[in-house]
């Protein structure tokens, strides 16, 4: 074997025409395979071009427009109450073609906040261009960046969703008051978050996109979907929660209780702009 | 000889590509010690990686200054280094609990402060879970620092040296909460310490060996306390009831997990240093060690959550205490506990 390859350099030595050809090679070669390593690698989706598009989040109460600190609302059990804070993370979005292909949008962290208007507008941009036909999200942050090290932008603890004392991120917050509440000053405080068994409060919000009007990302149309967000989905869907017995949550099985609630009301796809 | 040329341009082309894929080296002073992490041979391999953190010698000296800087607390009163001195393996010397602004006494004794690269939760009940989170803790609470993260920020930012230090640490002046934590784990998460006697006994290097005493301490130790205090840090990292009390005052890791079952119990501490770390225990009960023996000895209280294996406490005799605080004193680094590189400057 070691002869024969010996004898294989020997003979093209000897040509040395071929000699210079692959010289002339390597050089090229050389700054092409160094260029594509310095290219990150790709997503699993790849398309030949990309756009944006933009969600608008509009909170409501029960079919009211949520404002803060002035109006009052009613509970599903009938009991008044009123909202001053309410924000929440969406993350992890994942886009589906009716093929079932899909595509999740990397590093997808969003903290959208009632008291500013600009976050309750999001750009997603760099989205493969194509009709999509189902959406899903997490309503929070997922297991593994519960327990991260120091984090930036809508992960940042500066934005006052994180648990200092008990790592992990509050997923959804609402404070407010209720003359029912028995705690001081008539107050709500519902910090839901938790990923840890059996108070795990992560949960999925997932729809499907009418394919009649999909979502149709184009170079030259950045859609927009409206979802409407309704805030007192917290309060009723699976179990009625009356603020005389429950008005304060910081994680553990009552917050698991309003999770299961607005697992299933809090967002619903209104309409979409393609 | 354009051919020629034309290789020369190209292989020229390359190595200057290979320069662009490659990271910056540091600029390092060559009369600065360079700041390194390492982990001593009788460690197993740490938790925390420097890879999303990369270590400096910049990123370090800023770490450093943010920890023994009492400006950043709502007084101006404490620092990190207020209740994590050196001299005490940067746990708080004769301080039951630590005190914070304005005199406020917390419930709970400062844990020393090293081979943090290794543990996996923290504080006396594992609450928090990643070490470059953990400076969070004790800034915002209302008896330690009492401060935000927000108000640090605007303070760095108007205060000379820092802006120019977190350029030197992160290249550019901004200061946000990353670069704030993550400078302070590069201080935090070097604190290693592996030089005591006991290491050095361990990795067989020349010239150290157990006296009789440390060596029947040693014996009696790996009979009576090692089912908790795993060697090579001292501690399995798991959270018992060692039965201080019937009732705890405190509720411990229940605060965290919401379990009834974890209710009182708290993370066995590590042993190393110990001789520099008292008062002990999660609320600083015991001043000295003969007080910790003595409760395993007779003091041991039926506790619910009670550890199955202090049932009956662990009998010691007072020449068995004798030998094992013999061999406790083998876990004192002073390396680690007079190493200038850690001390406030």
């Amino acid at each position: 074997m070691t002869t024969v390859l010996e004898h294989t350099q020997f003979y093209y030595l000897s040509k040395f025409s071929k000699m210079k050809i692959s010289q002339y090679l390597l050089a090229l070669l050389c700054p092409i395979i160094l260029l594509s390593s310095c290219k990150k690698s790709d997503d699993d989706i790849t398309a030949n071009t990309k756009s944006s598009f933009t969600i608008e989040f509009e909170h409501q109460v029960n079919g009211a427009a949520l404002a803060l600190n002035t109006n009052t609302y009613k509970n599903a059990k009938g009991e008044d109450f009123k909202i001053n804070v309410f924000k929440y993370y969406v993350s992890n979005i994942k886009l589906s073609k009716a093929d079932g292909s899909t595509y999740l949008i990397p590093e997808s962290y969003f903290l959208i906040d009632e008291s500013k208007s600009a976050s309750k507008l999001i750009t997603i941009n760099d989205v493969p261009t194509g009709d999509y036909t189902k959406i899903e999200y997490t309503i929070g942050v997922d297991y593994a960046r519960n327990f991260a090290g120091a984090q930036t932008g809508a992960l940042d603890p500066i934005n006052g969703m994180f648990w200092t004392w008990n790592s992990g991120y509050i997923f959804v917050k609402l404070e407010g008051s209720s003359p029912k509440s028995t705690a001081t000053s008539n107050m709500l405080t519902f910090h839901i978050g938790g990923v840890v068994d059996p108070n795990n409060t992560i949960r999925t919000f997932s729809t499907e996109i009418n394919a009649a009007n999909p979502l149709r990302i184009r170079t030259d149309a950045k859609p927009n979907m409206h979802f409407i967000v309704n805030a007192a989905a917290l309060f009723t869907g699976t179990t009625d929660i009356s603020f005389a017995s429950l008005n304060f949550t910081m994680g553990g099985a009552n917050s698991v209780l309003v999770a299961n609630n607005y697992a299933k009301g809090l967002f619903r796809l209104d309409h979409i702009h393609n | 000889m354009w051919r020629k040329s034309i290789v020369f341009a190209m292989l020229v082309l390359s190595i200057a590509l290979m320069y662009a894929c490659s990271k910056n080296e540091d600029v390092i002073n060559p009369e600065e010690t360079k700041i390194t992490f390492s982990v001593p041979s009788n460690f197993p391999s740490p938790a925390y990686q420097f890879e999303d953190n990369q270590l400096t010698n910049a990123g370090f000296a800023l770490g450093k200054k943010l920890f023994y800087d009492a400006r950043l607390s709502a007084d101006k009163s404490v620092s990190c280094g207020s209740c994590h001195q050196q001299f005490a393996a940067f746990a708080n010397l004769d301080h039951k609990v630590s005190h914070g602004v304005d005199n406020c006494q917390g419930k709970r004794n400062a844990p020393p402060l090293f081979n943090l690269a290794w543990q996996k939760a923290f504080f006396w009940d594992g609450g928090v879970k990643n070490l470059e989170t953990s400076p969070l803790n004790a800034v915002t609470d209302a008896c330690e620092m009492r401060t935000d993260i927000e108000t640090i920020i605007a303070f760095l930012k108007s205060t000379a040296p820092y802006p120019e230090l977190f350029k030197q640490a992160f290249g550019s002046t901004d200061i946000n909460s990353q670069r704030i934590l993550k400078s302070m784990t590069q201080f935090t998460a070097v604190l290693v310490s592996g030089n005591s006697k006991y290491d050095k006994v361990m990795r067989k290097e020349s010239g150290y060996s157990f006296s009789s005493t440390e060596l029947a301490g040693y014996n009696l130790f790996k009979e009576k306390c090692t089912s908790c205090h795993a060697e090579p840090f001292f501690t399995d990292f798991s959270y018992k009831s060692n039965g201080l009390d019937l009732v705890s005052a405190d509720e411990g890791r229940s605060h965290i997990t919401g379990l009834s079952t974890d209710f009182g119990i708290f993370r066995v501490p590590t042993l190393r240093n110990i001789e520099y770390t008292g008062p002990y225990m999660h609320d600083g009960r015991f001043y000295n060690l003969d007080e910790v023996l003595e409760h395993y000895n007779s003091g041991v209280k039926a506790a619910t959550n009670l550890d199955a294996r202090l049932k009956n406490g662990i009998s010691l005799n007072e020449s068995e205490k004798e030998h094992i605080k013999a061999f406790l004193k083998t876990l004192t680094d002073n390396e680690f506990i007079k190493n200038t590189l850690y001390s406030e400057s």
